[in-house]
């Protein structure tokens, strides 16, 4: 999945028009966000998968935990969905209930897109506005830097540290927050800059408004845009990266599990004819990546209207 | 026979928030020779109708009505028979010389595909004529430049490159839309009164597209005046300009500024320009019309022939306007 | 007046020289990264779950150069790898290389990496480009549809419904293995690496072509009578590709990192299989031997979409 820097470069600009920043922006785009059919298809799918992963231990009749004996062995023949023993997406190889394992693979797959994503907004953010806004040779050695990590090889550098330090959940969060805010720091910056050149900013400067209010008080507020769009779209981004690594195995540890972790498990069985192992974990990795992809999209388009 | 004559030409463009009427029904003759200018605000219609004569609207654009030239409509032609007008009988100048050229191609191939297209020329004696023409132009150097991108000239430089290029096949018709909206004002008179030079030894018909009535003053024989997609006034541009003959012309007029007489503030005409979206009812100028009555704004007044040469579609009578 | 394309190609080199000067630090800055890494995991290379004793220890810290300052770890280890091309050797198998263990697998990752990278690049831009060109009839639906839809299926899923579809179900390919005289053991690698890439291709591609279709010199040639195909292959086709060329960098890097996916899922026995090897072994000089390979072939492939990018985009400043 890829963020189209183009867009979003259309985007910065469309949202850092002085003709259009302020309140008309958002209601605009409000309501062409809501006219936008794929748009709200990914904002049902959101709302379905955030139910499923918040309620679903309410419905499910297993904890993940929980080993079935009943089926345990004989996994393709008597583990398959059924409602009458209660699991409802069949059981995984060793007999746990799959619909409880699901709810809370989603679980952590959301958590982990959405902290990753949150990281870089913060970290992306404080960077690029920094840089931008003070420009010249500061903004030049931090941009550099930037430049320097995007050349190196992230997941293999990942998988060098999770081996390394030992797996766990909160290495996770820290290598995949490592690299996500690259790109964001780098689109917040160039709209830093545009606003910087702005009159009214200018003049707040002359007037000796310090720094740090103005980036709070001018700068930030006509950012609200962009970064929503990109974090959004950077959700899907981390849940793969974090499915990536769970496939390897190297991601979140047993008895906690993720989808990734899942498909991986899944796939793994699929010459015992076990298909559902795969098939659940993966429609719900599937509607969660189209829900976010589709509702960030539709943000864009609704903040940067164009026929495309 | 008029070279170029327009039937009831109407532009439409549907887009999502509804059908946008950007010309509606407008007929005008253009002689061989001739200089024609076409007057009107952002919007009003101008800029669509000559790209609708070309076949250069966006997708979503529709036309109806007719364009004959040499006896062809040329808004029914296949894009096969437009391809063997556009540029070679029928050539344009478009407003935005930044980006109307193409960056990322050399000035010589840009220009030399005209005449290898059009008149079969080898690309050695294309890219030689192309030299000549852009010495007709004015562009110091030509031989030397035409290697360069268009990135490598500056803004009047390049409105001269697309003047050169529009010129190479000694089209019939030019069409210049806003040639120099662009450009600096001191730039903008060279570029002007080079254009009337070309038109002169050249002989061609040009149609010259402007908001700019003092351009159309130093370059126009005969003017139309355009507000709303429709044809409010056409005239010679003297007496266009000593009586016009419609109130929207009148407040073009009015909105220039005088430095011979003494005046406080700068006289602008009220109001917007008008939504296009879904068919006008009535006039479309009656919004911000000062002698607007009622049956203005349930009829569209008809183009009316009321003196030699002159039409206006004015319900008021004439002699109210011109006094 | 110089002639502009001398002044043009003596800019180049200077470019090139330029990004060449930004690259060399990189990858220095890789190199040290990463071993300073190793240096401060916990346990060190041969911690193990039986304890060894501290002479057999030690002579190994002798044998691999442990016990020396670490500055001149540092310096001897990238002195190997600039001088003779040498990552020393591995930490688990005595007899082996590192160069030995990646050259083994390099080829197979070169071949059905660089067949993925054509076809999503070549498929990629045609869906993209024809659906821009027919906008908004059913064939740009139907690429769309296609983009959309394959941008949720990254490699990990693709090579176990590929596997369910071509190998059980169908029995048309095998469904594991590698040989290089016989492509029906490329075709599912080459699909599940590079399907999610071709449709982000495919999205670029279309919006870009969109925008440039509608651009003012799209219609100065359309004015100038060119037919259709032409203003297409002439005057849109450059101008759409470059963002395109910009996403390359970043997708050579994403089709590298899947082919760790593709050794282990289809057991092809590339360098992907020697990473996570090593990485279950905690070989850790074979997993820095391919990631700073990795990290230069990444800065060279950079350089290199920089200088296409250079030669087609005039308006570059170098």
């Amino acid at each position: 999945m890829v963020i189209d820097s183009e867009k979003m470069k259309s985007l910065a600009e469309a949202t850092s028009r002085e003709d259009v920043v302020g309140r008309s922006l958002w209601a605009d785009a409000r309501r062409r966000f809501f006219r936008n059919k794929a748009a709200i298809f990914g904002l049902v799918l959101l709302v379905f998968v955030s139910l499923f992963a918040i309620f679903g231990n309410f419905v499910a009749q297993w904890s993940n935990e929980e080993i079935d004996f009943s089926v345990m062995g004989m996994v393709a023949e008597q583990g398959g969905p059924s409602l009458a023993n209660g699991h409802y997406f069949g059981t995984d190889d060793l007999g746990r209930d799959l619909f409880a394992r699901t709810v809370q693979g989603t679980q952590i797959s959301l958590a982990v897109g959405i902290i990753g994503s949150a990281i870089a907004v913060v970290v992306g953010t404080i960077y690029g506005a920094t840089a931008g806004y003070f420009g010249g040779r500061i903004d030049n050695i931090m941009m550099r830097t930037v430049d320097i990590l995007l050349a190196i090889p992230y997941m293999f550098v990942l998988i060098l540290l999770l081996v390394m330090y030992g797996r766990s959940i909160t290495m996770l969060f820290v290598g995949v927050g490592l690299i996500s805010w690259l790109e964001m720091s780098r689109i917040v910056r160039g709209q830093t800059l545009t606003l910087k050149g702005r009159e009214y900013i200018e003049a707040a400067r002359a007037i000796g408004v310090p720094a740090p209010v103005i980036i709070r008080r001018h700068i930030l507020p006509n950012l609200i845009g962009v970064v929503t769009v990109f974090a959004t779209l950077l959700v899907p981004n981390m849940i793969l990266t974090e499915s990536f690594i769970s496939f390897l195995g190297l991601g979140v540890q047993e008895p906690m599990t993720s989808l990734g972790a899942l498909i991986s498990e899944g796939s793994g069985t699929i010459s015992y004819g076990t298909l559902w192992q795969l098939a659940f974990p993966l429609l719900f990795f599937v509607l969660t990546l189209f829900g976010f992809f589709f509702v960030g999209d539709g943000l864009r388009d609704a903040l940067d209207p164009k026929d495309r | 026979m008029a070279l170029l004559d327009v039937k009831n030409l109407s532009v439409q463009f549907d887009t999502p928030e509804g059908n946008i009427h950007a010309v509606n029904g407008v007929s005008f003759a253009l002689e061989q020779g001739e200089t024609l200018g076409i007057v009107g605000e952002s919007g009003s219609g101008k800029s669509q109708l000559n790209f609708a004569l070309l076949g250069l609207l966006a997708r979503n654009g529709r036309t109806s009505g007719q364009a004959i030239f040499e006896g062809q409509d040329l808004l029914s032609m296949s894009e096969r028979d437009l391809n063997r007008i556009r540029a070679n009988r029928i050539a344009m100048v478009f407003q935005d010389p930044m980006t109307s050229l193409n960056p990322y191609m050399r000035i010589s191939e840009q220009m030399a595909e005209v005449l290898m297209l059009h008149k079969g020329l080898s690309k050695r004696a294309a890219i030689a004529e192309s030299v000549d023409m852009l010495d007709a132009v004015k562009i110091p150097d030509a031989k030397n430049r035409v290697r360069l991108y268009p990135h490598e000239f500056s803004g009047g430089m390049r409105q001269r490159v697309m003047i050169a290029m529009s010129l190479l096949c000694r089209p019939d018709i030019l069409i210049a839309d806003e040639p120099t909206t662009a450009l600096d004002v001191t730039v903008q008179a060279q570029i002007m009164e080079l254009l009337a030079e070309l038109q002169r030894e050249f002989d061609m018909a040009t149609i010259l597209i402007t908001h700019d009535l003092g351009v159309v003053a130093g370059f126009c024989e005969r003017a139309i005046v355009m507000y709303g997609g429709r044809i409010m006034e056409e005239a010679p541009v003297d007496p266009l300009f000593e009586s016009p003959s419609h109130p929207y012309t009148r407040g073009l007029l009015d909105a220039i500024p005088r430095v011979d007489e003494d005046q406080d503030a700068l006289r602008a005409i009220p109001g917007n320009p008008p939504n296009m979206t879904g068919l006008p009812q009535g006039c479309p100028f009656a919004p911000r019309c000062e002698s607007v009555m009622e049956t203005c704004w349930s009829t569209a007044p008809e183009l009316v022939n009321f003196a030699p040469d002159r039409t206006r579609a004015c319900f008021r009578p004439v002699e109210e306007i011109v006094a | 007046m110089p002639p502009a394309s001398t002044h043009r190609k003596n800019r180049m080199i200077v470019y090139i020289l330029k990004r060449l000067a930004i690259a060399i630090p990189t990858l220095l800055l890789l190199i040290v990264f990463s071993f300073l890494l190793m240096h401060a995991a916990p346990g060190g290379p041969f911690t193990q779950e039986r304890e060894l004793p501290a002479q057999v220890l030690a002579n190994l810290n002798a044998k691999y150069g442990l016990d020396q300052p670490l500055w001149k770890q540092i310096w001897n280890y990238i002195w190997g790898i600039v001088a003779h091309f040498d990552f020393g050797p591995s930490f688990v198998y005595k007899d082996r290389t590192v160069n030995e263990i990646i050259a083994q697998g390099f080829p197979v990752t070169l071949t059905y990496g660089g067949v993925s990278f054509v076809v999503a690049v070549l498929a990629g831009v045609t869906l993209g480009a024809v659906a821009a060109v027919k906008h908004n009839t059913i064939i740009d639906y139907f690429a769309v549809g296609i983009s959309i839809g394959a941008q949720v299926l990254p490699n990990f899923v693709m090579a176990p419904i590929l596997v369910i579809v071509f190998t059980l179900f169908l029995g048309w390919l095998p469904g594991g293995g590698w040989r290089f005289t016989d492509p029906s053991y490329w075709i599912m690698p080459v699909i599940a690496l590079s399907t999610s890439y071709m449709a982000s291709i495919a999205r670029i591609m279309r919006s870009s072509m969109l925008e440039v279709l509608n651009s003012n010199h799209i219609r100065t040639a359309r004015a100038k009578g060119l037919p259709g195909h032409r203003v297409i292959w002439r005057h849109a086709l450059k101008p759409a590709l470059l963002p395109v060329i910009s996403y390359l960098g970043p997708a050579f890097v994403a089709m590298i990192t899947g082919s760790v996916i593709v050794d282990i899922y289809f057991s092809t026995g590339g360098i992907g299989k020697a990473f996570v090897d090593s990485a279950l072994n905690r070989d850790y000089a074979v997993m820095m031997g391919v990631t700073i390979l990795v990290g230069a072939l990444t800065i060279l492939f950079n350089l290199l979409v920089d200088i296409i990018y250079g030669w087609i985009d005039p308006k570059i400043r170098y």
